[in-house]
């Protein structure tokens, strides 16, 4: 199998990338308006402003939408899988995998309550997955 | 801004539809290129403007000859083709050149001298999606639908229902790629793809290309083709990553793209006698429908269902079977495009009786983009 396709952080996420090393899920507000926005960049796409923090995230979300792929991805190997877009309680979507539950329709409730767990890929790169809240 | 000077005079695909495996991607362009200088009686060296997407312009005006003093590479996936015509358009009218050829060519299927698909895993689809395991568009543009139909209390069975239509348009026109008829079980037990998503409701995968040729409306009348006028157009782009869609159950990009289009247009919506929505997969119709204001939010799968847009119905949508059933190479845009032409000179496989308006509506990238053309054989 090869291996798994990895993200390549560029200076403008490689906090998110050493947040998600270190289990923290961190993402960026205006500090103007508090306007919460993903993926990472060093200014605020609502206001273009460059007064930007990062602050780590409470980690909850809910089931936004999903697919779940019969295709083949050889470096995932794991086909049925679901590939989901879950809302952070903070506002913004992200793209994810669902873990620590059967990849199928019945299990997989749009609007279910999840949490995010990061599993290490390399020495450098951990995944923020997500798990229903609580299991 | 208006664009009512602007026409499309020369129009054609490319000579084979389907599986070309002896063409390469450059070459489909050119044969497309070259059937639709025919179509209008001019050589290359009559066209000043050249666009095109997939490969470069200077690409395309070395390989056929051409000098321009225009030159389009806008490329932002299958509605590419919409938004040339809309900056050919404005590039007439401004004076920048007076003979537009937008050109499309692509070897989905045998992908000779093709490129391949993926991202940088350095790029914001690289960092952010793939590593979930997204392989390509049926696993990345199907994402919002679940948000969709349950928004509405709609099931697989409507998204069934798009194919099934669409393939009764594609029975009635001989270069379709499937012409069999097909029923909602049909669809709805065919191979999985991506859940919701059954294989018949995914498009095809072909070679093929087309090619457009457009010039001032004042000059379009010496040509012997009846003259395809550009009425109205809009474009915008949303994101390139479908997690970021703004609203899981309708296109920004849509919204703004058709509004700008009948805005430019002053046309109403019962004027319109016939519509191409870019149908790479089932549910694109439905958004297309809603968001360019044919329909409520939710209402389009009973306006499907209920025969509207069918053989015989008010609104004839996607007449030569879309990109689930007619062809769809990659970037589909064109196809459309000259269908929406096809329909208004009168020659389609599966002629609307007299139609006068057409909308020909984009999609670009997993709802990434957009273009709209609003076209009349009426001189505005």
């Amino acid at each position: 199998m090869p291996p798994r396709m990895l993200p390549e952080p560029t200076p403008e996420t490689r906090h998110f990338w050493e947040g998600a090393l270190k289990g923290e899920l961190l993402l960026q507000r205006d500090q103007a308006t508090g306007e919460v926005y993903f993926p990472p960049r060093p200014f605020c796409p609502g206001t273009g402003s460059r007064d930007v923090e990062v602050f780590k995230a409470s980690g909850k979300a809910v089931l936004w939408s999903y697919v779940i792929n019969h295709r083949p991805r050889p470096d995932m190997g794991t086909e049925p899988y679901a590939i989901a877009v879950v809302k952070l309680a903070e506002g913004p979507q992200m793209m994810t995998n669902i873990v620590g539950c059967p990849q199928t329709p019945e299990a997989l409730q749009l609007d279910m309550a999840l949490e995010v767990t990061f599993e290490k890929m390399s020495d450098t790169i951990a995944l923020p997955f997500f798990k229903p809240a609580g299991a | 801004m208006k664009q009512k000077s602007v026409a499309v005079v020369g129009a054609a695909e490319t000579t084979q539809m389907g599986r070309i495996p002896d063409v390469s991607v450059i070459g489909l362009h050119a044969d497309a290129a070259l059937n639709a200088l025919a179509d209008c009686g001019l050589k290359p060296s009559d066209i000043d403007g050249v666009a095109c997407a997939g490969i470069s312009p200077t690409d395309l005006a070395h390989y056929l000859g051409i000098t321009p003093t225009y030159a389009d590479g806008t490329s932002v996936g299958g509605c590419s083709f919409m938004l040339h015509v809309r900056h050919a358009a404005a590039a007439i009218n401004a004076g920048l050149c007076t003979t537009v050829l937008i050109t499309h060519g692509e070897s989905g299927k045998s992908r000779v001298g093709a490129g391949g698909f993926g991202r940088a895993p350095s790029s914001l689809m690289g960092q952010f999606e793939m590593p979930f395991g997204v392989t390509s568009p049926p696993t990345m543009f199907t994402i919002p639908v679940l948000r969709y139909l349950k928004t509405y209390g709609l099931t697989e069975e409507d998204l069934a229902w798009v194919s099934v239509i669409q393939r009764e348009w594609a029975g009635k026109n001989p270069r379709a790629s499937f012409r069999d008829p097909i029923t909602v079980d049909d669809v709805l037990n065919s191979p999985m793809i991506a859940w919701p998503f059954r294989l018949l409701m995914c498009c095809l995968v072909t070679d093929g290309g087309g090619a457009l040729i457009l010039t001032s409306a004042e000059r379009a009348r010496d040509f012997k083709a009846k003259p395809v006028y550009v009425l109205g157009t809009g474009e915008s782009v949303e994101t390139p990553l479908v997690s970021q869609m703004e609203d899981f159950t309708s296109s920004k990009a849509f919204r703004v793209s058709g509004k700008k289009a009948f805005d430019e247009a002053g046309l109403k919506h019962a004027d319109v006698d016939h519509l191409m929505i870019y149908d790479a997969f089932a549910h694109l119709p439905l958004y297309g429908l809603e968001d360019l204001g044919f329909c409520k939010p939710g209402e389009a799968a009973a306006f499907i269902r209920e025969r509207n847009t069918a053989i015989g119905g008010k609104l004839p949508l996607n007449t030569n079977g879309g990109g689930l059933s007619y062809m769809h190479s990659g970037m589909y845009g064109m196809y459309a495009l000259q269908e929406s032409v096809r329909q208004l000179r009168g020659t389609a496989a599966a002629q609307v009786p007299g139609a006068k308006n057409s909308v020909c509506h984009g999609v670009g990238g997993m709802f990434g983009a957009s273009g709209t053309i609003i076209f009349s054989n009426e001189a505005p």
